[in-house]
This record gives C-alpha cells, structure tokens and sequence, in this order.
C-alpha cells in the first residue's frame, strides 16, 4: 500500500514538474528583485516590510493558484487521457490514487514553497545586509502558508472528484475567498438570532478558517504567534484538509467511471 | 464490490469523525484568537483608502464587512462594560472611506462613538468629525445634520454648533419642519429636559441597533423619573410649609391630599423618600443616566 501511494505521489510530482508548474518561480525571483529597490526609494525603512509582505503574499497567492489550477485536473486530466483505467487496472484502488494525488500535489507545492523560502531570504540578505532574529519568525508565516495549501488541495481534489474542471475552480477560489473571510462569518453568526445564526453558524464551520492561517501581517510587524496557535493550526489543518480528502475518496469510490 | 463498500464505510466514519475533529480544533483556534481577530487588518492598515485600493473594486461589498466588524467591536466592548474602544473610530473611519454613501455607519456610528463610557468610546469630537465627513459625502441627506446637532448638544454641550447644524438641516430640501423646532429651543431652552427627551426620543424612534436603542431607552427613563423626583421634591416642601416638617412616608402626603397613590418610577418601582424630603430611585442601576441618583 505505501509503496504504491508513494508512486502515485512521486509520479504527481514529477508531472508537476513536467507541466512547467515551477516556472512560477522566476516570476516570484523577479517579483522580489523588482520590489525591493523599488519601494526602497519611496521611504527608507519600509523596504523590509514590503518585501516581507510582498513576498509571503505572493508566496500563498501562487501557491493557492497552483493548488487549484492543478488541482482540478488531477482526476479529470486522467479520465479524458483514459490513463486512470490502466492505473486502475493495476493493484491500486480508487481511494489510493486519491490520497497519492493529494500527497503528490502537495509535494510539489512544499518543495516550490521551500524553493521560494531560499529566494525570499536571499533577498532579505541582500535588502537588510544581515538576518536578525525576527526574520526566524518568517518561518511560521511560511509554515502557516503551507498549512493554508494542505487545506485548499484537499477542496480542490474534493471538487474535482465529481466535478468539471471550471465548475471545480470556481468552488474552489470562491471558498479561498469566503474561507479569508471566515471569522467574520463566525461574528456575524454570534450577532444574528434564531435560524439565520443556526445556519451562519454551520456554514462558518464549515468552509476553511484561511483567515487564523494568514498571519502575514503580524509576522510583517515583527509581532510573534504564539506556540499553542501553532499547534491548534496545524491540528486543524490536518483534520479539515482529511476531512475533505476522506468526502473525496467517498465520492470517487462511487463514481461511474465508464 | 465488497471492498468498495468497506472503503465507502470507513471514508464515511473517517468524515464524519474529522470534521468533528476540525470543528473542535476550530474553537480551540477561535479561543486562542480572541473575539476581535478579525480587527487585525486595522492594526497594521488603518488607511481606508489603501484598503480601497486593495479592494478591486469591490469598496462597497468590503464597507460592508468592515461595518459589521465594527459592529461587533462596539457590541463585544460594551457587553465587557469597557470604556476603550480604541479601534472603534478607525473602523468607521475605514468603512466611511471605502463606501462614503453608508449612511448607517455615520447615524449609528456616531452615537457609539460619542456616548461617555461604558456606553460608548466618549469621543464626541470625532463622532463630530465623523458626521461632518457624512455631511461632505451627502449634503442632501438632512438627518446627519439632526445627528451632527444632537452630538454637539448631548455630548459636546455646543449649543451654538447644535443651533447652527439643525438650522442647517432644515434648509436641506425634504427636511421634516421639527429641525427648525429643534433649532429655535437650541437658542431659547438649551437647557430644557423636554429638549434632551425629545431628541432622545427621535434616536429611539429612528435607529435600528438594539444598543443603541437601549441606551436612548435607558436616557428616556432618566429623564422621566428626573422629572418626576423634581415634582415630587416640591410637594415635600409643600408639606414642611404646611406641618413643619418633611413627611416620613407617602401615606403622611396621601393622608393630607398632597399626593393620590404612592408614586411609582417608570420601572414601576415606588420611589424612595428620606427624611430630609429628598426622593430617590429604588434602583440606580436601572437609571445610569439619572443625575443623584443615589
């Protein structure tokens, strides 16, 4: 079973790769090259602050968009090029193919993830001239970041698991958006009253709490996260996104696929 | 076909089980947070205007969120009776910039702002600042005149100000004849209670946030029961210029026809009468705005 997870994984990578899915990496490069000289010249000061926010957003915003624009060809890419029977055919069962293409995909995102880490430091070097001990704490941002693709790969891979490729995006970038906006949702449901806060309530569980996982902000202005949000964050990361991996292999496992 | 079905149990078990997980994990989060997370953005980007840009086009969908955030702030801190509302006056700042037609955000707002603590952020100059920035953005809506006029009397104790924003409202075309009114007692009786519960009668009457309307209710009974222990008052000394001394109960006053039954506050609670023929509420508590009323 580990063996042939580990290959659906693997292969998901290397398809990534293939697919020139790291090319977004000289776009991020080019990205934190121009910004920082840039805003520099505007006020002397900011130039950490900017890049630092320049960087972790566009850190989580290519991340979230290789999530769902690879995401949501995972399954569907593999029945049109009928290569999902053959992998079928082999000893692999549906639910594998599903949770090694999670895995696979979110492979490619830590590794463009850590790849970008490297740059954007590099950058810090050279703007500020030296790393101080606040530039370590950019690193649970990064972290949060990740946690952040754990939880949109699981959506989109549920959404493509009985959906159409757009149909998948569209669900998948509109609960980005209400998942940011996800605490809000959980105010409005403490102010509203009777049914509507029963269902504010539900649907505030329900989407992902993206907005407690973008900490870039805080980290900007050099304020700390503390230990036990770290943990909590991550132990709901890993609940929610195998919450929506295990809905995923439910539907997938009952598909018709002929 | 048996293996499916085992699969299909367990990922339903599974789903079951991990949402319940995610939802358990996601309180803990919450508590870890706090109730005013969501205040953050203002923390780091207090410019409304940068907030705009950053909206792409979508200043009136975020003015919105931003109200409510605001909303929330104010109802969290006065369930906490706190008399800080620090990030109150940049919340509406930021909703005003992003959607300057809200009409809500400056009315109700306003009143937040300007009312002293704990029923509000007792920052009358900037809920002044707040109308007039309303006033700018929509000349023709006549009411944030009524609103810039009852912040100047109530809180800023400017009846002149308060004189020349109701004057000015009533020259707005659509405005109801009483702005003139309230104009014209700013000038003769500043001071009149009747003015004070008029105006507060108007807030009760017009807005819709359940705080709001509470504390206007709150100021209604005060004023009510002041003007109640001001006749009561003299009927006491009405009594000493008759017997020589004040009464000892309410029956003493019933019993020389001075009074018919035993006079009852708002709350229907007898008011209290101490021997020195002052009177009192039963309860303060339930009269905050009520001046002596110990």
């Amino acid at each position: 079973m580990t063996s042939r997870l580990s290959a659906i994984t693997l292969n998901t990578f290397r398809e990534a790769v293939r697919d020139r899915v790291l090319y977004n990496l000289v776009l991020f490069v080019l990205l934190l090259v121009a910004c920082a000289p840039l805003f520099g010249q505007i006020s002397i000061g900011l130039e950490r602050l900017i890049l630092v926010n320049v960087g972790l957003s566009s850190m989580s915003l290519f991340g979230v968009i290789i999530a769902i624009f690879v995401g949501i060809g995972l399954v569907s890419k593999e029945i049109e090029k009928k290569t999902l029977y053959t992998i079928l055919a082999r000893p692999v069962r549906r639910w594998e193919f599903i949770v090694g293409k999670y895995f696979g995909l979110l492979l490619t995102l830590i590794v463009n993830t850590g790849l970008m880490t490297v740059g954007f430091y590099i950058a810090l070097i050279i703007t500020a001239h030296q790393l101080t001990r606040a530039d370590a704490l950019l690193l649970v941002a990064i972290y949060f970041i990740v946690l952040q693709f754990m939880v949109m790969v699981a959506l989109t891979l549920l959404f493509s698991s009985f959906s159409t490729p757009i149909f998948s995006a569209i669900f998948a970038f509109a609960l980005f958006v209400i998942g940011t906006f996800a605490e809000d949702l959980k105010n409005f449901a403490a102010l509203a009253h009777g049914a509507t806060k029963w269902l504010a309530s539900a649907a505030a569980y329900l989407v992902p709490n993206l907005a407690s996982l973008n900490v870039i902000s805080q980290i900007a202005h050099e304020h700390g996260v503390s230990g036990s949000l770290v943990l909590m964050n991550t132990i709901y990361a890993v609940f929610y996104s195998a919450a929506a991996t295990a809905a995923a292999v439910l539907i997938f496992e009952r598909r018709n696929l002929k | 076909m048996k293996s499916q079905r085992r699969v299909t149990a367990v990922a339903l078990v599974l789903l079951v089980v991990l949402f319940a997980g995610s939802v358990a994990s996601r309180r803990q989060v919450d508590r870890l947070r706090g109730t005013e997370s969501t205040l953050e953005d203002v923390l780091y980007l207090s410019s409304g205007k940068t907030v705009k840009r950053f909206s792409l086009g979508y200043s009136s969908l975020l003015a919105d969120i931003y109200w409510t955030r605001a909303v929330q702030y104010f109802g969290s801190r006065h369930m906490q009776h706190s008399y800080r509302y620090d990030l109150l006056y940049p919340l509406l700042d930021i909703t005003t910039d992003l959607d300057p037609n809200l009409i809500v955000a400056y009315e109700t707002g306003s009143i937040f702002l300007s009312q002293k603590g704990p029923e509000g952020a007792g920052q009358p100059d900037k809920a002044a600042a707040l109308v007039e920035k309303g006033i700018r953005a929509n000349p023709e809506y006549w009411r944030l005149y009524f609103s810039l006029g009852f912040i100047h009397y109530m809180d800023r104790h400017d009846y002149k100000a308060a004189h020349d924003a109701f004057l000015k409202g009533s020259e707005v075309p659509g405005a109801l004849s009483w702005m003139k009114v309230m104009a014209a007692r700013m000038s003769e009786k500043a001071d009149d209670p009747e003015t004070a519960a008029y105006l507060w009668k108007t807030i009760y009457e017009t807005v819709t946030d359940k705080d709001v309307r509470g504390t206007a209710l709150l100021h209604l009974t005060s004023l009510h029961a002041e003007a109640d222990i001001a006749g009561l008052e003299q009927r006491t000394r009405l009594y000493r210029q008759e017997f020589g001394a004040f009464p000892s109960s309410w029956s003493d006053m019933m019993r020389a026809g001075i009074l018919q039954t035993i006079p009852l506050d708002p709350n229907g609670d007898a008011y209290k009468l101490s021997p020195d023929g002052s009177v009192h509420v039963q309860d303060p508590a339930k009269f905050r705005f009520l001046i002596n009323s110990q």
